[in-house]
């Protein structure tokens, strides 16, 4: 009566589980860590809404001395004597912004279609690393092959110095140019193959297919990659400073020097002292650029929500 | 014209777009390097910076751009890391899940000109660390970080489930699984992410200027955290907006030579040490 099976059958009280000590510890280093990649999450969170209100309550400060309607609305920007109207930024800002976008979608558009459905698998292989090498390259160094390269040759063709809008605008568009293209590439790819297939199989050619099928499926993609190309060009400050001949007036042409909000604050922060009025407007400027690019994460959210619902 | 001539064309037309971003991006390289190689000697890469006179070198930016990168690296890997996993393992559909995604889209939407006023505010002002090299790696940490918990999140869930599943089927805690076969699992991925980040820190200026200052201690190397450091990238701004000496475009153009050099070797080496992690992962195949 002393086999095995018995043994096991008659000792229901001996086959607790066996919880030594070394098990105990794992179990609380088990709910310590849950602990700290929870925290680690939180931080994130929370750093984001310490960005905005350490930021947001610097620069709302400047409304104390500043009316907002001046301060949105005037295009007088002489610190030294209270004028602080910042509608000079904000207008070369959205100017530059949008020149920029329109530079760079052409060619981002027609080199994601590219990659996407027409190059071999050779040539993704060089260009998919040569995209990645535009993000890669540091913005001084666009900035200076603006300075040292477009702004001469644009000096030279127009007779002027060559600063201003329209070289940042070429800058800006080869910087955000890889972001559109490859968001883009990727909502072309994700597109289901039946579309292709019955285009193709109604007699469509490759072109007619790509231009009016496969592009207007893949806009909310597309979309999304330009408001990020947008929101790349709206923040990029080294590059900009360093072709845009930052003075602070509206511009009365491409080619006429102005100050876009970014470079607006790298200019003057360094000769201001901290909390002085001047230096809140610099605040001001970052919580719009800050609530700007919110905005443009939000827009996004929604573009993605409705192509879900479709 | 009709429609299989327009198709020809547009083909034609889509192999030179594709094309036209290749030449683009080899000019760009030509003359970068073209114009700076030749100002890159031993004498530039670990001279001391000069003031006034022609002749100056960018030894002690270059230090210090590696030793804010570390620092910050330092500061955001296991928060960033840390978030990563909790979004990849641990969360559910919560509130507070869409809140921590939605910040890291957020934060990685942020201008770097603002996060550099939000350092300068918290760090170099309230917390008094002025113009330093640990408040500029704080800084910067910053905006590593929603690439990071991106960059951790995927590397993990490329990891199959399998895994997962058959650690806690052995009776391991999550944090047992996640230590010992999560990670290394995704480690290679997460080794590739980093990199890009680092690639990235390293060229980011508009950050720096006020977080860790414009100008260098005056020993070299220093590794103290506490001096003012300005890095290379900020002293190709510095040296073409502001300083006074007759050789700034030389330095200027030595600098984004070197800088670039930097950064083709962080996006060559990208694939090296995962690649190498993989063959010792998978026993050699």
């Amino acid at each position: 009566m002393n086999s095995v099976a018995d043994k096991l059958v008659n000792a229901k009280e001996k086959t607790r589980p066996l919880v030594t000590s070394w098990t105990r510890a794992q179990q609380r280093h088990d709910s310590l860590m849950r602990w700290v990649f929870v925290g680690s999450a939180a931080l994130v969170s929370a750093i984001i809404f310490s960005i905005i209100v350490f930021v947001g309550m610097q620069g709302v400060k400047t409304f104390a001395d500043v009316s907002p309607l001046e301060f949105f609305f005037s295009t007088d920007w002489t610190p030294t004597s209270n004028s602080f109207g910042a509608l000079p930024f904000l207008y070369s800002t959205l100017l530059l912004t949008l020149l920029s976008v329109v530079l760079a979608v052409p060619l981002a558009l027609s080199g994601a279609l590219f990659m996407a459905k027409i190059a071999p698998k050779w040539m993704r292989e060089i260009l998919r690393p040569a995209t990645d090498l535009f993000v890669g390259i540091p913005s001084v160094v666009y900035g200076l092959i603006g300075m040292t390269f477009i702004v001469p040759l644009l000096g030279r063709m127009t007779g002027g110095i060559g600063y201003g809008i329209l070289p940042a605008a070429i800058i800006l568009a080869v910087m955000i140019m890889p972001t559109i293209l490859s968001i883009s590439e990727d909502a072309l790819r994700a597109l289901p193959g039946r579309l292709e297939e019955a285009s193709l199989a109604l007699g469509a050619t490759r072109w007619q297919t790509m231009w009016r099928v496969l592009l207007p499926a893949a806009r909310p993609g597309i979309l999304t990659g330009i408001i990020l190309g947008m929101g790349r060009a709206i923040g990029e400050t080294m590059a900009v400073f360093m072709v845009i001949g930052n003075s602070p007036q509206m511009p009365k042409s491409l080619l006429d020097s102005t100050t876009v909000l970014t470079t607006a604050i790298v200019k003057d922060m360094g000769n201001t002292n901290y909390g002085t009025t001047w230096n809140n407007a610099l605040y001001l400027m970052a919580l719009v650029l800050l609530v700007i690019s919110l905005a443009l994460i939000l827009f996004i959210r929604i573009v993605a929500k409705r192509s879900e619902l479709k | 014209m009709n429609s299989r001539v327009t198709d020809k064309l547009a083909t034609v037309y889509f192999w030179v777009s594709g094309i036209a971003i290749i030449a683009l991006l080899a000019a760009f390289l030509i003359r970068i390097l073209g114009d700076g190689i030749p100002h890159l000697s031993w004498h530039f890469l670990f001279g001391r910076p000069e003031e006034i006179v022609a002749g100056g070198g960018v030894g002690p930016q270059l230090f210090n751009s590696f030793y804010i990168l570390f620092l910050s690296l330092l500061i955001s890997v296991p928060i960033g890391v840390g978030a990563g996993v909790y979004l990849a393992v641990y969360a559910q559909k919560s509130k507070f899940t869409d809140l921590v995604r939605i910040s890291v889209e957020v934060l990685s939407s942020v201008p770097s000109i603002v996060f550099g006023l939000f350092g300068f505010l918290l760090f170099a002002n309230l917390l008094g660390l002025k113009f330093s090299i640990l408040g500029g790696a704080a800084t910067l940490s910053l905006l590593n970080l929603p690439v990071l918990v991106r960059v951790t999140e995927e590397a993990i869930r490329t990891v199959p489930e399998s895994y997962w599943e058959a650690s806690l089927a052995l009776g391991s805690t999550k944090w047992q699984a996640i230590r010992k076969v999560l990670i290394p699992a995704a480690l290679p991925t997460l080794i590739t992410g980093i990199t890009l980040v680092a690639g990235r820190a390293l060229g980011e200026s508009a950050i720096l200027i006020y977080t860790a200052g414009l100008s260098v201690s005056r020993f070299f190397p220093d590794f103290n955290p506490l001096k003012m450091g300005e890095t290379l990238s900020v002293h190709l701004w510095y040296i073409q907006a502001e300083s006074l000496v007759p050789d700034a475009k030389n330095i200027a153009q030595g600098s984004a030579a070197l800088l670039l050099i930097v950064v083709l070797v962080f996006n060559l080496l990208v694939g090296i040490p995962s690649r190498i992690l993989q063959k010792r992962l998978t026993g050699g195949k």
